[in-house]
């Protein structure tokens, strides 16, 4: 009843091609940005923004990296914590080594260099595919952590390789806060998604939706292979650039190459698949329940261990959550194996029928 | 564990959060712990914050808390990991603000995540033994501190006890680093190449990659290059590996020295025989002989409140450093009532400045029975460290014997370096530093 598009009609060209032809749809978009951009700065306290929100936006946003290669172009990437860390390194020696570089341009130019590396890396998908693939990407995990730790000049020769990153001045003005350094990653983000929205509907979406379906098809209809396979890579290391260089300067404050590690790519990988691959929202969706179900087990848990009087330590706290955590991956993948994102999807083909399904 | 200790512990943080601190009579000092008994290293944190919350139950339950300051805390699991870390931190800050003992992560990677965000909050952050080493210099750190040691100042003690040995001239001789090929196990290179250009021996550097279970190749050169020593900073289960190797090439254990991340019996165990009188730094002795381990014992487990559920770990090494850690922590906080108002709980920026003044005199260890546990600490607005001292320790096949006196670091030599460190963070950070002579 609520969620019917009886009645909209659509009269011009624009309004059949617009990002989202369902007018619910684009009332519920503004009201969630309206939430995000206005609501949350108001009641959010520092332990939101620090410790929740924005760890959140940057991780769907490298799952949504992830999700354009993996999910749109079928190329099976572990590497996207590395693209995460040449974003970091990049974005920190730009603001170094290039006077008065407004970090914005910095930030892009980090996305830049990780779309290089991505290109580099994406090569041998020309040749190989699948799980074959993916062993190939392990070796940029593997050959970019070993780099940043071998060669001291992208840490600025510090002696244990670890960075910390500049002051974030934006247009003359210091980034300091959690809420204005949450405001600078929504708004990042926000644009980011709606850009991979709409790209994903565009020639390029399409033609790497041809190639993951079938390659030979693909070329066979005249999508050339090689621009577009190594243009997911470009696209998609560019993403997880960005949030690495938003994980570096806006999230932690201080990374070492360490902290890539093949387990945060592991971790991005998961919430495309918990989320849906192949669905923008299915990043967010994905990067929520990876990112934010501990979170809540391990505050949940100690407060009905104390409501029944249990004897939990913080170790025991810790197991079940894992044991919980893992149990309700494995549920979620039974229920609905292709993500949260399909989930969302069903809903909403019943809500439209919704409350006469006949 | 399984006592009634915690969950009362828990409900009372419950009903604290429910009812607000309006209802509490006493006055309490907080102590967040963002701490690690899961996870690849949960054995060493099992032992070091089980340690470190003995201490505070043990001050609790011997003198009624801190001047009447009743201590408590609350841990929150990190799994040495950088990202919970910082989410732990989050999550207990907001209770450290009325009241904060200094927040002890054992983690470098922990630590550095929180440095810039623990001199906003004003709470204090202690990195013992490990952590961002420039940090000695508290003019650019006020908030941070690498108290008693630093890894740089350790080599350099180390170097000191092979001269030493070797009668007292290191010229010609040869000594190897071997390192895990990590953060942690370049920080000390700096100091050793200053040693080596001082003291006119050839330093080898030979790196190990993560995990380090496969040596053969490194041991091989090791024997090649003949050296007089191996100063060795391995992790986890590259120590063992390590001891197996030597032993398998034939090169003597009683001439490597390890790093104190090398040194506890979590180590030596494992490789059985082959870590017969292998030596390793330490700012901590191990053992049940220093009276208060053996006092924590009879007064905490005998009253059924110990934190460890696996009784045989009291005074190892690991233990006996969260033991050393909390005796630090509880002084700074003596030392900050004296100014602030004895009695009363202190906040993070008031335990700062007892941090800042600490003077630790072996007389004052004795009265409170850590006679020799940890070295004497005073610390300053320009030594965040305080002591710079380690022993050396020898593994008999069954424990850990101490073989030196407390050995120093050349100072001279290192300290200027974490100086141009510091100064050159202040300049990409836009700090300006603290003038050290004005600070009382």
């Amino acid at each position: 009843m609520l969620y019917r598009e009886a009645g909209q009609f659509k009269t011009s060209y624009a309004a059949d091609q617009q990002l989202f032809p369902i007018r619910q749809d684009r009332i519920g978009l503004i009201v969630l940005l309206a939430i995000a951009f206005l609501g949350v700065p108001l009641l959010a306290s520092e332990y939101w923004f620090s410790a929740i929100l924005i760890p959140f936006l940057i991780f769907a946003l490298a799952a949504l990296g992830l999700n354009i290669l993996t999910g749109y172009a079928g190329q099976l990437s572990l590497g996207s914590a590395a693209f995460m860390a040449v974003g970091a390194y990049a974005a920190y020696n730009f603001q170094l080594r290039v006077e008065g570089i407004p970090i914005l341009v910095s930030f892009i130019c980090a996305g830049l260099t990780a779309a290089g590396v991505g290109i580099l890396f994406g090569l041998p998908s020309l040749r190989i595919k699948g799980f074959y693939l993916a062993v190939a990407t392990l070796a940029a995990q593997f050959f970019i952590v070993w780099c940043l730790t071998k060669f001291p000049w992208l840490s600025n020769n510090s002696s244990s390789g670890v960075i910390s990153t500049q002051k974030l001045m934006l247009f003359g003005h210091e980034l300091n806060t959690p809420v204005e350094k949450y405001l600078l990653v929504l708004s990042i983000v926000v644009f980011m998604a709606l850009g991979a929205k709409n790209m994903v509907r565009s020639t390029t979406g399409r033609a790497w939706m041809a190639v993951r379906d079938m390659d030979v098809a693909a070329s066979v209809i005249g999508i050339r292979l090689m621009p577009t396979k190594l243009l997911a890579f470009a696209v998609s290391s560019f993403y997880c650039g960005v949030a690495g260089a938003l994980y570096a300067f806006c999230y932690l404050g201080s990374v070492e190459p360490d902290g890539f590690s093949l387990e945060m790519s592991f971790k991005i990988l998961f919430m495309i698949i918990i989320g849906g691959v192949g669905s923008i929202m299915g990043s967010f969706l994905g990067a929520a329940f990876i990112l934010l179900l501990p979170i809540f087990l391990d505050i949940a848990l100690p407060f009905f261990a104390g409501l029944f009087g249990l004897p939990f330590s913080s170790a025991t706290v810790s197991h079940i959550q894992i044991l919980v955590f893992g149990a309700l991956i494995m549920f979620f993948l039974i229920v609905e194996p292709h993500g949260l994102a399909r989930l969302w999807q069903i809903a909403k083909e019943k809500l439209r029928l919704w409350p006469f399904p006949h | 564990m399984f006592k009634s200790f915690k969950p009362m512990l828990a409900a009372a943080a419950l009903s604290l959060a429910v009812l607000s601190q309006g209802a509490v009579a006493a006055e309490e000092q907080f102590f967040p712990i963002p701490g690690y008994r899961v996870g690849p290293y949960g054995a060493n944190g099992q032992s070091f914050y089980g340690g470190f919350i003995d201490y505070l139950t043990y001050v609790n339950l011997k003198d009624k808390g801190v001047n009447g300051v009743t201590l408590t805390y609350e841990e929150c699991e990190t799994e040495y990991n950088n990202a919970k870390g910082v989410e732990c931190y989050e999550r207990l800050k907001g209770k450290a603000a009325k009241s904060s003992g200094p927040v002890h992560t054992m983690s470098t990677g922990i630590s550095y995540a929180l440095i810039d965000k623990s001199a906003q909050d004003k709470l204090p952050l202690a990195m013992m033994g490990y952590g961002r080493t420039d940090a000695v210099d508290g003019s650019v750190f006020p908030y941070a501190f690498p108290l008693v040691t630093t890894y740089q100042m350790q080599a350099s003690a180390i170097v000191k006890f092979i001269k030493e040995k070797l009668g007292g001239n290191l010229a010609g001789k040869k000594i190897v680093y071997l390192y895990h090929d990590s953060a942690y196990g370049k920080e000390a290179i700096i100091a050793m190449e200053a040693e080596a250009a001082l003291n006119k021996f050839t330093l080898v550097q030979i790196p190990v990659a993560h995990p380090g279970n496969e040596q053969g190749a490194q041991w091989l050169k090791i024997r090649q290059e003949k050296p007089d020593f191996v100063v060795f900073w391995g992790w986890g289960v590259m120590n063992q590996t390590a001891l197996k190797a030597a032993q398998k090439v034939g090169f003597p254990r009683d001439r490597m020295i390890g790093s104190w991340w090398t040194g506890s019996e979590e180590d030596v165990v494992p490789a059985g025989d082959a870590a017969k009188g292998y030596m390793a730094a330490t700012w901590n002795v191990a053992g049940k002989e220093v009276p208060l381990i053996a006092d924590i014992e009879k007064v905490v487990y005998g009253a059924g409140k110990g934190n460890l559920q696996d009784k045989s770990k009291i005074g190892t090494i690991l233990y006996n450093r969260g033991v050393s850690a909390a005796v630090l922590s509880v002084e700074a906080i003596r030392k900050a009532q004296e100014k602030y108002g004895k009695g009363k709980a202190m906040t993070g920026e008031q335990v700062r400045w007892g941090l800042e003044n600490l003077n630790i005199t072996d007389a004052r260890l004795k009265q409170i029975g850590a006679t020799d546990l940890l070295p004497e600490i005073k610390t300053s607005c320009d030594n965040h460290e305080g002591s710079g001292k380690v022993k050396i320790q020898q593994w008999d096949g069954a424990k850990w014997v101490s073989v030196s006196g407390w050995i120093e670091g050349n100072k001279a030599l290192i300290h200027p370096l974490f100086q141009a460190s510091a100064k050159q963070y202040a300049k990409e950070k836009g700090i300006t530093p603290r003038d050290c002579s004005k600070e009382k």
